[in-house]
């Protein structure tokens, strides 16, 4: 018989040796930088193309992710349903997504179908005319989905607690209003159209069974346009933080639950702290057996998860404590989040602890690993915060050897509540 | 072509081994025949609740998730209304640690009085998330009911009722443990940088001890057709109306179901689907529309739901939904529509099984139905579907007495 209760020996995840499969980089003739890895076993590709046209680059609240939402609504050639049709025929997806720093027009499909939709993506990068009537229907649904949306707790605690770390001009900060989407025009969108897309900067991602022709594809169809490469150069915009650091706010007054949300500056992925900081997040919050999820989850059973993070930004960061907690309950979560803190300020963590989230760690890293997609999603997250392959080597090496006195150093200079703003959202 | 081996234990254990050395990972699976259409309907929601207690300590090892994320491995498990799935990833020469820990708890549970009690109010936080605290979290409580007079898909898996988990005791767990966990009542399937004689080998030692228990014969009572409309209207504290149409399909292994399941995708899906295009962007009724199912393995649904833009009246979006149902039963779909759909399923199941996770996942399901060989024969099932078929079904599925309707309406009319 065996003894069942003698755990099988094990291969600590920390000795595996892990490596990033390099990219192939080439230059399209107007030197937008592409970065591409072929790989993987089923006929598919992915293209990204990442325009610094995010909402840093806005002079008026939602310009840049209305126009990026719009790119795929009508060009001087083909209404809305027949550029959706050009893609949909061919059971691929185009999708678009804006961010902070980056708006992204990106394509999955079946590799073989690419030569018939890389010139609707060329069309509408180039020629897109953002019809009014087009604009009036974006404006009416994004108005009806911000409706419903303000009606739930996370929602309103997500965009609040960011306007109190940034303030609500800064891009990390702000949010939409009603008033903004009613403010939006056409003109307003084909002026940042202009000035990001045809005349912005650009950087190409593309992952899968890449065919053989595709560098001359991509020269074709966007090796013409006047787009440039990107400069790095990020607007300064200097956030100004909210006074008060905690706040209560009732948003519906039958709530059962309260969405809390902790947090505080962080600086971004360049700063010495960060790789370290990311193991110290994993013990406080990052996982299943995270400090917090153990003993405010699986102990108290206050709520349904619990976890914290940093906000992924480039230019700086924040630390961010997230649940959604019984009403009754609110109050002895937070309490319990603080004793948290206190408990990795003053006592260290042991080794035992250590090592698992160490392996932890490594084995989900390795899993990441698995697949072009996964694999260009780390390069392109290096590269677009200006970082290079060392950082992706450096924080595998923190990770096995970052000890447990510098994650209590690290807690001590940064898990204090007074650098926390605090927020529940009935 | 996905490929794999299939062997029994004697205990009746179904096992199943994908090789795939491209990854230094291995995928542990297993998944339970039950869900919770095998609760009883004063018990509701036990399904799920049990697979959070699965994860509070098993006979032999004090806790499931430490061990693992030692190992370098994480994991996390779904229920639904037919099944309940558990599933780990690790690095491939730390798969025994999966092997020791799920067969310990297919052996037998620890049944701490702790983890029933944490996990209790755990779960009534999810519930409290996910179907109070939010606009139109309760729509599939009522909506559920309305459709199923008798089939246990009545309830949700979360359970009818908060009240429900609050009343379960020790001793309810303990029965649904061994009468549902046992080894012929589950498939294991183990994927990645694996080999087939390994996994037999371990599968032997870790699981072939476990007693077989007793088989567990499904008897649930069958869903009678509908023979008229039914129709429910509710008011609610939500921001804008909406509205919820829902049609009786076929089981998932009937040949019927690709035809409706091309339906979902022709009616939306897409900015150039039929539903998006006519209500959404020409006649501007709904802020947005969706037709789906949910692959039920018993007969399911076609679901149709949107959320109307304010003012507009919700019988005139209910008649402009019939309308476009009635085109489809009069002149049915063109050549390209049909091309259509069947290219967009042809690239869903391409990028699906990019993952070793997911091609694990969807082996245990297809055996689960009968035989995991139909994961190999599902592409040519849909591309088979004609244009006919889809005409044919469209008028039987979207028959007026087998509809469901629910106007689910604002009770703030002028906010």
């Amino acid at each position: 018989m065996i003894d069942r209760k003698i755990p099988p020996p094990i291969k600590d995840a920390i000795e595996y040796k892990l490596d990033l499969k390099p990219y192939e980089f080439y230059s399209l003739d107007n030197n937008v930088p592409v970065y591409s890895i072929n790989a993987g076993e089923q006929d598919v590709l992915q293209v990204e193309m990442v325009f610094y046209a995010g909402n840093f680059f806005e002079e008026q609240k939602g310009i840049a992710a209305a126009t990026n939402f719009m790119l795929k609504n009508g060009t001087a050639k083909h209404t809305a349903f027949e550029l959706n049709e050009a893609f949909e025929y061919y059971g691929s997806y185009c999708s678009r997504s804006c961010f902070n720093e980056t708006a992204v027009l990106s394509l999955h499909t079946l590799s073989k179908h690419i030569t018939k939709l890389l010139p609707v993506m060329q069309e509408m990068l180039t020629d897109s005319i953002f019809p009014e009537e087009e604009l009036a229907t974006f404006k009416q649904n994004s108005k009806q989905r911000l409706k419903v949306n303000l009606q739930k707790a996370e929602f309103v605690a997500g965009r609040l607690i960011d306007s109190y770390l940034y303030g609500e001009n800064h891009p990390y900060g702000t949010y939409t209003n009603m008033e903004d989407v009613d403010a939006l025009t056409t003109d307003a969108l084909k002026n940042f159209y202009k000035q990001h897309y045809l005349n912005g900067n650009c950087v190409i991602f593309v992952a899968g069974l890449i065919p053989v022709n595709m560098q001359q594809l991509l020269n074709d169809y966007f090796g013409k346009l006047s787009v440039g490469k990107p400069t790095g150069v990020i607007p300064a915009i200097k956030p100004i933080p909210a006074a008060d650091k905690k706040y209560h706010i009732e948003n519906d007054p039958t709530a059962v639950q309260g969405a809390v949300r902790i947090a505080s500056h962080f600086p971004n992925r360049h700063h010495p702290d960060f790789k370290k900081a990311v193991v110290l997040n994993n013990v406080f919050g990052g996982f299943f057996g995270s400090r917090l999820m153990s003993n405010i989850r699986e102990d108290k059973g206050y709520t349904y998860g619990i976890h914290s993070y940093f906000q992924n930004h480039i230019t700086e960061s924040a630390w961010v404590i997230s649940t959604e907690a019984g009403k009754e309950v609110c109050d002895a979560t937070i309490r319990e989040i603080y004793k948290e803190m206190k408990k990795l300020r003053e006592e260290k963590i042991d080794e035992e602890e250590l090592l698992l989230v160490r392996n932890y760690m490594i084995g989900g890293i390795l899993g990441e690993l698995d697949g072009p997609f996964q694999i260009i999603a780390k390069w392109k997250n290096i590269i677009l915060n200006n970082l290079d392959e060392n950082y992706f080597h450096e924080s595998i090496n923190e990770i096995k050897t970052v000890t447990a006195l510098d994650l209590q150093q690290l807690a001590n200079k940064y898990l204090s509540p007074e650098h926390f703003y605090e927020l529940v959202v009935y | 072509m996905i490929k794999f081996e299939k062997f029994n234990l004697d205990n009746g254990l179904r096992v199943l081994v994908h090789e795939d050395k491209s990854t230094p990972m291995a995928v542990v699976n297993v998944l339970y025949d039950v869900g919770s259409k095998d609760e009883n309907p004063q018990k509701t929601g036990f399904a799920h609740f049990f697979e959070h207690l699965m994860f509070g300590g098993s006979k032999n090892i004090p806790v499931y998730d430490e061990p693992l994320q030692v190992a370098g491995g994480e994991n996390n498990a779904f229920t639904t209304n037919d099944l309940t799935n558990y599933y780990c990833q690790l690095p491939a020469e730390n798969i025994e640690t999966a092997f020791w820990l799920e067969s310990d708890r297919m052996l037998s549970l620890a049944f701490g009085k702790k983890s029933l009690e944490v996990q209790r109010k755990v779960v009534s936080e999810e519930f409290k998330e996910h179907y109070i605290n939010k606009p139109y979290g309760d729509v599939w409580h009522k909506f559920r009911e309305l459709i199923y007079t008798t089939h246990p898909y009545r309830w949700m898996t979360i359970g009818a009722s908060l009240q429900h988990i609050e009343e379960v005791k020790l001793q309810d767990v303990k029965d649904f443990f061994f009468k549902h966990y046992t080894p012929s009542n589950a498939v294991l399937v183990v994927a990645g940088n694996v080999q087939v004689a390994a996994i037999k080998t371990l599968a032997e030692k870790w699981f072939g001890s476990i007693p077989a228990g007793v088989r567990y014969d499904r008897n649930l009572p069958k869903e009678p057709k509908q023979e008229a409309p039914r129709f429910l209207e509710i008011t609610s504290n939500v921001p804008l109306d909406a509205l919820y149409k829902a049609w009786h399909i076929y089981p998932r292994t009937d040949p019927r179901y690709y035809v409706a399941d091309l339906i979902t995708d022709i009616l939306s899906g897409g900015g150039s689907s039929r539903l998006y295009q006519s209500l959404v962007k020409e006649k501007k009724l709904f802020s947005n529309i969706d037709c789906y199912h949910l692959g039920s393995t018993d007969a399911g649904i076609i679901t149709i739901d949107g959320k109307l833009v304010k003012g507009v009246d919700i019988k005139v979006a209910d008649a402009a939904v019939m309308e476009e149902l009635r085109k489809l039963q009069q002149n049915g779909i063109s050549t390209t529509e049909l091309e259509k759909v069947k290219n967009k399923t042809e690239s869903a199941m391409a990028f699906e099984d990019m993952s070793v996770m997911s091609r694990a996942q969807s082996i245990a399901m297809y055996e689960l139905l009968g035989d995991a060989d139909l994961i190999n024969s599902e592409l040519s099932k849909y591309q088979a579907v004609t244009a006919e078929q889809i005409l044919e079904e469209s008028r039987i599925i979207f028959d007026e007495k087998n509809c469901n309707t629910m106007h689910y309406l604002s009770e703030n009319r002028d906010a």
